[in-house]
């Protein structure tokens, strides 16, 4: 872990941080103060879109600028439920409108494909030089394309979608379900730690368990995984037992789970013993941060970015904070709830720092939701705080849904899971 | 943890306490004035979170409850019976036990007073 602080630097943090709370009474958010302030954000995702609504929330006199090439975001969350047959494309899709038109945020249409920390300034493709006093970057992610022998982005696109950008792939892999002959393999091939969304690929499973019971019962899913354990397992794999009896079998590592190569004219993957040909083939790669990030240095030598958990900022370069599925944050998981948290609590700290002042000690926040059935939904939750070693847990606080939830309690879950991701979209893109 | 930062933390929280009680002071006073009321930063941080579930403003869409609207007693008095489990709940016995009863106290007065004001 590269987020480690000295003993002597969290004494530190710790002190200023309560010197910077009784100044803070005092110096009240100043209109005219503010106004000179310019912070730029790249990427109007989970995390980004979160920082420039809470930036503009918290201080109206910021001027805020948000780069975002796509004039459409289209969630992961949720994505599964399209695979499932339980929303659609356009149910799941945001826009820049209220941000720009409501909010007061200069949206700018344009992808960042440089950035000078010294100068304080970030080109555009289209030529443009935005300047900046804070910077936040929430690019998302990028994948190892040649971490798995035989893929390729080409292949993503024609034959292997990876469906783990939502958009143009999760519509290529509904078409495949959608095409598959009942009776037909339907593989998933997740990666090993860390990656988006770790419940992500089970959820998957669920609900594409879910659509093939319906249209296609004599059909199977497949997941072949590299690591021992994953996300909220005991969890799902009850939830398989009842739901989907006999349809989804998980091969971890000691029986076949990792992945040698693939080959796409066969529609087939090699593992240590033996390979598994199928219908569909849902290869989900490696990842690091988005390329941006590495362009501008940001990313030290795990192919994510160190930044100091207290304010996002990175520890490489001063001025520039980094945020979501990109950042390096300790015990927090790479997803969309704990993307916005982070954005919001550096919206906070950031207007404090314009300001002269310490950020107070953060409060970051997570909880993924998924769903194995239609009223049949469970989550993990987080709350964390810092410590030398970074960002950890709280002891005592989050956890999972329990084992033994009765009936009523999971479908709960499943109503609340609809619930917040209608009230985060809102609360992110308005 | 080694005692000396258990030492700090405690420290951290007394200090931002009493910060919070001054602040509570302050605040009335300004708004009397007709000036904008002050806000405790650190019950600002520690209610970003809510709004991803309960929605902006803790006004929610869909079964979720809002809690915009009630009072800081009632959140307070919500939050702590979610973390002692005398209220049965589904996720936010998990929340709220991640808060001391001092933070309980200080989001309840963001989100009931300072959160619906400043909207
Ligand atoms: C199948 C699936 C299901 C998921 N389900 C959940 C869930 O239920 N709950 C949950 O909390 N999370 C979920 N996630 C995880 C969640 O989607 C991510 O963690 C979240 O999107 C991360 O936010 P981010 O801001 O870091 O990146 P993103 O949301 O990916 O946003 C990055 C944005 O930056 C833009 N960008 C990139 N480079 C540039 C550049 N150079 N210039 C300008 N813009 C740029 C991109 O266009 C993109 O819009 C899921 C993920 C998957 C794949
Ligand atoms: C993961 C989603 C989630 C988060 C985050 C969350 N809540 Fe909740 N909240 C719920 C749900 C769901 C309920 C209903 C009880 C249950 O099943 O947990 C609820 C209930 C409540 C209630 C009771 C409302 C009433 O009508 O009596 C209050 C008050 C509340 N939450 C406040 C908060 C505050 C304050 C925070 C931030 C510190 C917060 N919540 C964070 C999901 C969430």
């Amino acid at each position: 872990m590269s987020t480690n602080i000295s003993r002597r630097d969290f004494s530190k943090l710790l002190a200023t941080g309560v010197a910077g709370a009784s100044l803070g009474l005092f110096g009240g958010v100043g209109t005219a103060f503010a106004a000179k302030y310019r912070v730029v954000v790249i990427g109007g995702g989970f995390g980004g879109a979160s920082t420039a609504r809470y930036l503009k929330k918290l201080d109206p006199a910021l001027s805020v600028t948000l780069v975002e090439p796509k004039a459409a975001y289209v969630t992961c969350p949720f994505s599964n439920w399209v695979l499932g047959g339980l929303r659609t494309m356009p149910q799941i899709t945001r826009n820049y409108a209220k941000l720009s038109g409501r909010y007061g945020i200069n949206v700018v249409p344009d992808s960042a494909v440089a950035i000078d920390p010294v100068k304080g300034t970030v080109t555009l493709k289209g030529g443009r030089v935005l300047g900046y006093d804070r910077l936040v970057v929430s690019p998302g992610i990028d994948f190892k394309w040649s971490a798995i022998a035989g893929y390729s982005q080409e292949l993503s696109e024609s034959k292997m979608p990876h469906a783990y950008q939502a958009g143009a792939q999760t519509v290529l892999l509904q078409q495949q379900l959608h095409a598959m002959n009942d009776g037909g393999t339907v593989l998933i091939c997740p990666p090993a730690n860390p990656f988006r969304c770790p419940p992500g690929p089970y959820e998957r499973a669920s609900l594409v368990a879910h659509y093939l019971k319906q249209h296609k019962p004599k059909s199977k899913v497949i997941i072949l995984d590299p690591k021992e354990k994953f996300s909220k397992q005991g969890l799902f794999t009850k939830g398989w037992q009842r739901l989907y009896p006999g349809m989804i079998e998980w091969r971890g590592p000691a029986a076949g789970g990792k992945l040698i190569s693939v080959d796409g004219s066969s529609m087939s993957v090699k593992t240590d013993l033996g390979d598994v040909k199928a219908e569909v083939i849902n290869i989900i790669p490696p990842q690091k941060a988005g390329s941006i990030a590495f362009t501008a240095g940001l990313t030290d030598e795990t192919g994510w970015c160190p930044v100091n958990p207290l304010s996002f900022e990175s520890t490489i370069h001063k001025n520039i904070h980094v945020i979501g599925d990109a950042c390096k944050a300790g015990a927090m998981p790479k997803s969309g709830f704990a993307a916005s948290s982070q954005g919001k609590v550096t919206a906070a700290a950031i207007i404090r720092l314009l300001k002269g002042q310490e950020p107070v000690q953060p409060s970051l926040v997570n909880t993924c939701y998924s769903l194995i059935g239609t009223d049949y939904g469970v989550s993990v939750a987080g709350v964390y705080q810092l410590s030398p070693t970074g960002i950890i847990d709280i002891p005592g606080a989050g956890g999972l849904t329990p084992i033994d939830a009765s009936d009523d309690q999971l479908a709960q879950e499943a109503m609340f899971a609809e619930s917040w991701y209608n009230n985060i979209v809102r609360d992110i893109w308005g | 943890m080694p005692s000396m930062l258990k030492m700090l933390l405690t420290a951290g929280l007394v200090a931002s306490m009493s910060v919070a009680v001054a602040a509570k002071g302050f605040a009335s006073a300004k708004a009397k004035a007709g000036g904008v009321a002050k806000v405790d930063p650190r019950g600002q941080v520690l209610s970003l979170s809510c709004s991803g579930c309960h929605g902006p403003d803790g006004k929610s869409s869909g079964v979720i409850p809002s809690f915009n609207g009630k009072s800081p007693e009632y959140i307070e008095a919500a939050l702590k019976e979610f973390k002692s489990g005398e209220r049965v709940s589904t996720v936010m016995g998990r929340h709220a036990k991640g808060y001391t009863d001092g933070e309980i106290h200080l989001i309840a007065e963001y989100l009931g007073t300072v959160g619906k004001k400043t909207k």
